[in-house]
């Protein structure tokens, strides 16, 4: 449909530049905040052009130590979260490509009851069954690890579908060369399916690691000791209730800081993560 | 090289009483270095009767040999074949060379000597300038190619053929054709051939082996299929246009269609299925009345469609050079006896 009326170019770029300014603002207002003085923000109104501190406060930020709040150090935090987010997504796909695999090329017993019982994980996601897993973490003595922070959050329903779905658009022919040509069932998934499946996994590795990377309620369950927290707690920690000074510069740096890696990310597996989703190259 | 023999095989899917059996005991004999062509329409068992060759489904019953190993329980790898595909199975991602190359480094082949037979594949198969390219880049005929590239670096005992050339348009396909033909006449590898087109049987074959319905109608040279069909489904299968098959009895030296009494030579009497092939009936002064209907022009040649009697349709091809009949028209129709099929007209078998 091709409507040709010029006000109505005009009107959709208004509401579009809305829309932008919506989503745009708060991150700038974080942005010019983190290029303050503590004092300058407080001071009302807030200036809206960025200040000349925005180093000073990263580097604050990083190494810690002031403010009303939590004073841990942020570079800290960036790594738990980072090695966190890498264990999830790296596990989910690794999992996830397996069971995917098993569940497309092989007749086993029981086949269908496993295919329905990751199924129906999909409605049993963290929140749901936060107690008893965390019984079973805390019990497991994994408080406070890597692996408590992980582990729970790396069996994903959805990733195996989305892998399943791409391995059964694969000819059935491609299976049949591969076992005369004499590739053994892992030779034919890590020479033939896995280079075919590259752009799913760059598409569900971004997808995978902003979860990761956002995860908010878990972390705040299993971590107690403050060199295990995660950066996203560590933004909320820095917040002192009460009548307390908050160090707005050194929160909104951080906050910055914390943006960095999946946007990053994002940025750089974009042209992966479209392709991924859009179409699978055969 | 090596002999395939098929003894009493059977394939069945499923269990027990739900079981569906879609070959019925086959039996055949493929000689050493000979070119066999499995045909038939869809669903008759030719492609499954080859997979089970090339090891990719389960024998139910019976036993194949390659050489003078019973290879039932060997692996598709172990059994010293190459298969071609019809949609050619390429690997995507992996280069034309790669693509030739893969079985053979997974036999852990020497890099020099894979080298060595790749280029020579690719030199029989004139591939030697795409050997860098990726499968996308190339085109169907190309595809095609390096599918039997694949095929040929393996140096196997047999070769199999699903359908090769249908995914080809129609000028590829007699070229790919002529060019299979003479890459068997060069390296002599027994092959087994599925298509269900029956001008690819005819010109490739030196037997074919015609099925239907999981079972094996008739064995033979190309010449044999044609000239003597064991059955009416042979008969109407192998040539184009079909045989023409008319339903009646003989007797007292006529033989009675609907609305017609037709001369024939003398022979068995009784209800039979007579069967004269398009090409095998001329024009003559007297002799079978046609009434025209139809008539298609071929180039060289017309095809005359139109009934004997009341009913009974025939098809009759005229060289392009006479006279065209016209819708309407009474043809008389002339042929030599040894033209003539008899066919039982219960079964179908020859008679």
């Amino acid at each position: 449909m091709v409507e040709r009326k010029p006000w109505l170019d005009w009107l959709a770029h208004a509401i579009l530049l809305v829309g932008v300014a919506v989503v745009a603002f708060p991150l700038y207002v974080t942005f010019v905040a983190a290029t303050q003085t503590a004092e300058a923000i407080i001071h009302a109104p807030m200036p809206l052009l960025p200040g000349g501190h925005l180093i000073d406060n990263m580097s604050a930020a990083l190494g810690g130590g002031t403010g009303a709040g939590s004073s841990a150090p942020v570079a800290r935090m960036m790594w738990v979260s980072f090695v966190t987010a890498m264990v999830i997504t790296v596990g989910k796909i690794a999992i996830s490509l397996l069971s995917a695999f098993a569940i497309v090329y092989f007749r086993f017993p029981l086949r269908q009851l496993f295919f329905w019982a990751i199924f129906v994980t999909l409605m049993l996601p963290v929140e749901v069954r936060i107690a008893p897993t965390y019984q079973v973490v805390a019990d497991l003595h994994m408080l406070n690890s890597y692996a408590g922070l992980t582990v729970p959050l790396i069996a994903s329903a959805t990733a195996t579908f989305l892998f399943r779905q791409f391995f059964l658009t694969v000819p059935d022919e491609l299976v049949e060369a591969s076992r005369i040509d004499g590739a053994s069932p892992l030779r034919f998934f890590k020479d033939v399916l896995l280079p075919l499946s590259t752009t799913s996994i760059a598409a569900l590795f971004v997808i995978q690691f902003i979860y990761g990377w956002n995860q908010y309620l878990w972390p705040l369950l299993v971590t107690t000791d403050e060199s295990m927290y995660p950066v996203v707690i560590g933004i909320k920690r820095m917040i002192s209730g009460g009548e307390a000074a908050n160090d707005w510069n050194i929160v909104m740096a951080t906050a910055l800081l914390a943006m960095l890696p999946p946007a990053a990310v994002v940025i750089l597996m974009q042209r992966w993560f479209v392709k991924g989703l859009v179409d699978t190259e055969k | 090289m090596a002999a395939i023999s098929i003894r009493k095989l059977v394939k069945r899917y499923g269990h027990g009483s739900k079981a569906v059996q879609v070959i019925h005991g086959v039996d055949a004999e493929v000689h050493d270095g000979e070119f066999v062509v499995i045909v038939g329409p869809s669903g008759c068992g030719k492609s499954t009767l080859l997979r089970m060759v090339a090891g990719l489904e389960e024998v139910s019953e019976g036993e194949i040999a390659i050489g003078a190993r019973v290879v039932n329980d060997v692996e598709p790898a172990d059994r010293d074949i190459a298969m071609v595909f019809q949609n050619y199975a390429l690997y995507p991602h992996m280069s034309v060379a790669e693509n030739m190359a893969y079985g053979l480094k997974l036999r852990k082949m020497p890099k020099a000597q894979i080298d060595e037979r790749v280029q020579r594949a690719a030199k029989i198969l004139e591939l030697g300038h795409l050997l860098a390219r990726k499968p996308r880049e190339l085109s169907g005929g190309q595809r095609q190619r390096v599918a039997m590239g694949r095929a040929i670096v393996r140096d196997p005992q047999v070769f199999l053929f699903d359908e090769p050339l249908s995914n080809l348009d129609a000028k590829l396909r007699v070229q790919t054709r002529l060019e299979i033909q003479k890459l068997h006449r060069e390296l002599g590898v027994t092959s087994l051939f599925v298509t269900h087109d029956q001008v690819e049987a005819m010109t490739l074959a030196q037997r074919i082996i015609v099925m239907n319905g999981g079972r094996i109608e008739q064995m033979g040279t190309p010449e044999e299929v044609y000239g003597h069909p064991a059955s009416t489904f042979v008969a109407s299968f192998i040539g184009s246009p079909a045989m023409n098959l008319l339903p009646g009895r003989q007797q007292s030296g006529q033989f009675h269609i609907d609305g017609a009494a037709l001369d024939v030579p003398p022979g068995i009497e009784g209800d039979l299925t007579l069967g004269l092939r398009p090409e095998h009936a001329q024009l003559a002064d007297r002799g079978w009345p046609l009434r025209v209907e139809m008539i298609e022009m071929l180039g060289a040649e017309r095809l005359v469609y139109g009934k004997l009697g009341a009913s009974t349709p025939f098809t009759l091809r005229l060289d392009a050079t006479l006279p065209p009949p016209q819708p309407g028209d009474w043809l008389h129709l002339a042929f030599s006896p040894v033209h003539l099929h008899r066919f039982d007209a219960q079964t179908g078998q020859r008679l």
